[in-house]
């Protein structure tokens, strides 16, 4: 069974919390420590970023993030590289996450079955359109049993959001608002009525907010309704100050707390 | 072949690969913009426009002593005289009143060289409108002329400070900007690239440039056609314009100037369509400077309004399908060609326009020929950067 459906049906009594990291940051040879460490704190699901010169939905933290990395030399040949050493070691679903450039520059097919050999359980690419996705990218990520995550946002219709729910698997993407990538310190009624708007549609998928947790009153809201959050910038950020997954995961639980 | 298909395709190229949050505002814009354009009230309104606010139509002016010099007859589509002194004025007051219709209240644009952001800021100020523009840090200083214009104009200008500070960079934040204010922005593309419409959009509103020069000609040389068409390419958008009514008339040659840099041997380049690879840069399949990873690449030319790692997908189009002659216009060779214009004609070209200008060394013409070069933009905002470079013009240098 792939993992990300094995979480989301076992995991029924609590909130799951999943992290996103930028491979190749702080150091290129870092991706194997971040995992196994995020693994052993207790984390459901980790997005492995993949870095990208032009990241278009995101914002400052993890544009420079991507920025380091590449400097670092990572490419994703490198980091399915480093994917495939930990492979048996890791038990949590690890979920891909970059731009369609360099998937399609790697090549759709290769990129799948890539994932298959070295541990990935699906892949989040936010500029792939959903005629795309499901002419061509899903024929090849459901022969590779791959779960491509596609997003919704405050923006996205009702009849799109039933759309991507009987055409996808694994979990939605629920952005938390009109933004790019980045912390906010509070979610407002506006977002909080978005997000019972959606819970109230009662989606087959499980879903998970991302975008703007960085806090105990976003990461409550967040997980009060849909399955669980992923946090990005906030963690990214310690990471990058801290150079210590461990550290790093300290001060987040501490920042989750407040 | 100058229009895309429904989903915004010109052959392989093109398309919209956009973020999900952005997924609405772009679909709305392809359902609203082809009612919009085709209303008599917008075509009127436009029109109007064009006329007493840009100038237009802009002259076809034959260039007596450069038709001598290069054999052929020559002729001068001269956009450098429309108001704000570049093309780009065509495709921002279309555009801004698409964005009324549309009910938007706030625009945000892209600047390279500044012509579009000015063109821009000029618009916004006439409509009574907010205006935040996005222009590369580099630029930012390049172009510090253009920059204190849109201030005066009352534009908000947010230098980029990612990346190598071009247009590239100025792109992505103006789409990250959007991605943040979806309900009431409205974008305005400065040339043929971005997600499906905007290709469109920008060919439609700068088609203008070949609809004149269709009855111009009719009018001084008898027959509607030119042998020729020249034109240069950063995203694309003068030259869209100028090939727009002739791309299915095989009678009209067309060449296209893109910015060599310091040559397409070299890193330091933005001759995309000689170097680039298919891929994807905002929110279009097109050509594309990338490495082997398949991250882009920067751009590197003299010319702010060139500097860009990717093409139209319309020209990505018609360059593979072997329609355009396509040449690689480095630094020296532009700059010289500026002065030659300058010395030759009396007219200072922009140095994005003088990469056209010196493709006529490298064709091989008829006396009889008829060549029609579009003159995207005047020089004034490049004096700088002509005279620092005054040894590129060699004979023309020594002053």
């Amino acid at each position: 069974m792939n993992k990300i459906n094995k979480l989301f049906s076992e995991v029924k009594d609590r909130k799951l919390l999943s992290l996103y990291f930028c491979a190749g940051c702080p150091t290129l040879d870092g991706t194997a420590d971040v995992i196994i460490t995020l693994q052993k704190r207790g984390i459901d699901m980790i997005e492995v970023g993949i870095p990208f010169s032009d990241p278009l939905a995101d914002g400052p933290v993890i544009q420079s993030a991507a920025t380091k990395a590449l400097k670092n030399g990572m490419t994703l040949s490198k980091l399915f590289a480093q994917l495939g050493e930990i492979k048996n070691q890791v038990t949590i679903p690890l979920v891909m996450m970059g731009y369609l450039n360099v998937i399609m520059y790697y090549g759709i097919e290769k990129f799948f079955q890539s994932c298959a050999e070295n541990g990935a359980s699906g892949c989040i690419i936010p500029d792939l359109p959903f005629k795309d996705y499901l002419e061509v990218v899903k024929p090849i990520a459901d022969k590779y049993d791959i779960r491509v995550i596609m997003m919704i946002t405050p923006e996205t219709s009702e009849e799109r959001i039933r759309f991507i729910d009987d055409n996808t698997d694994g979990f939605i993407y629920m952005v938390s608002s009109a933004s790019i990538t980045g912390a906010q310190s509070n979610f407002n009624d506006d977002k909080v009525a978005y997000f019972e708007r959606i819970n109230a549609m009662n989606l087959k998928t499980p879903r998970m907010i991302g975008f703007g947790i960085s806090n105990k009153q976003t990461l409550e809201s967040a997980q009060n309704n849909a399955s669980g959050a992923i946090i990005g910038s906030k963690f990214v950020t310690l990471l990058n100050e801290t150079g210590s997954p461990d550290v790093a995961i300290d001060k987040l639980y501490d920042a989750l707390k407040k | 072949m100058n229009k895309p298909d429904k989903q915004g395709f010109y052959g392989q190229f093109g398309g919209a690969y956009v973020p999900e949050i952005l997924y609405k505002c772009v679909h709305d814009l392809q359902d609203a913009y082809i009612p919009i354009i085709e209303s008599k009230e917008f075509q009127d309104e436009y029109n109007q426009l064009l006329k007493d606010y840009v100038g237009r139509p802009s002259p076809l002016y034959y260039a007596k002593r450069m038709s001598e010099k290069y054999g052929c007859q020559l002729y001068l589509k001269r956009e450098d005289l429309n108001h704000t002194g570049a093309h780009k004025i065509n495709n921002t007051v279309g555009q801004i009143l698409m964005a009324k219709k549309m009910g938007k209240s706030r625009i945000i644009a892209e600047t390279g060289a500044g012509q579009h952001g000015v063109a821009t800021a000029t618009v916004c100020a006439l409509m009574n409108m907010e205006c935040e523009i996005f222009m590369g840090k580099t630029d930012v200083e390049r172009q510090h002329t253009n920059v204190e214009r849109m201030r005066m104009l009352g534009a908000k200008v947010h230098p980029v400070t990612t990346g190598n500070m071009t247009l590239s960079d100025a792109c992505s934040e103006a789409i990250r900007d959007w991605c943040c204010h979806p309900q009431d922005t409205f974008y305005i593309v400065g040339s043929t690239m971005g997600p499906h419409p905007y290709p469109d959009i920008v060919a439609r509103m700068q088609s203008v440039i070949s609809k004149e020069i269709k009855w111009q000609l009719q009018e001084k040389i008898g027959r509607d056609y030119p042998d020729y068409l020249i034109a240069c390419v950063g995203g694309g958008s003068n030259a869209a314009g100028t090939i727009y009514h002739y791309i299915d008339d095989s009678r009209v040659k067309m060449v296209l100037a893109e910015a060599g840099g310091h040559g397409i041997d070299t890193d330091y380049t933005a001759a995309t369509m000689h170097c680039g690879t298919e891929g994807i840069i905002h929110g279009a399949r097109t050509l594309v400077m990338q490495t082997d990873d398949g991250q882009i690449k920067e751009a590197f030319t003299i010319s702010a309004g060139l500097d860009y790692p990717g093409i139209g997908p319309m020209h990505a189009q018609l360059a593979k399908s072997g329609r355009t002659k396509v040449f690689a216009i480095n630094d020296d060779e532009a700059i010289y060609a500026g002065y030659e214009l300058t010395r030759m004609e009396g007219i200072i070209p922009a140095i994005e326009s003088a990469h056209a200008v010196a493709t006529l060394k490298k064709l091989t013409f008829n006396p009889d020929d008829i060549v029609v070069l579009t003159v995207s933009g005047r020089g004034d905002k490049d004096v700088e950067t002509y005279l620092s470079n005054k040894k590129m013009a060699k004979e023309y240098g020594d002053f």
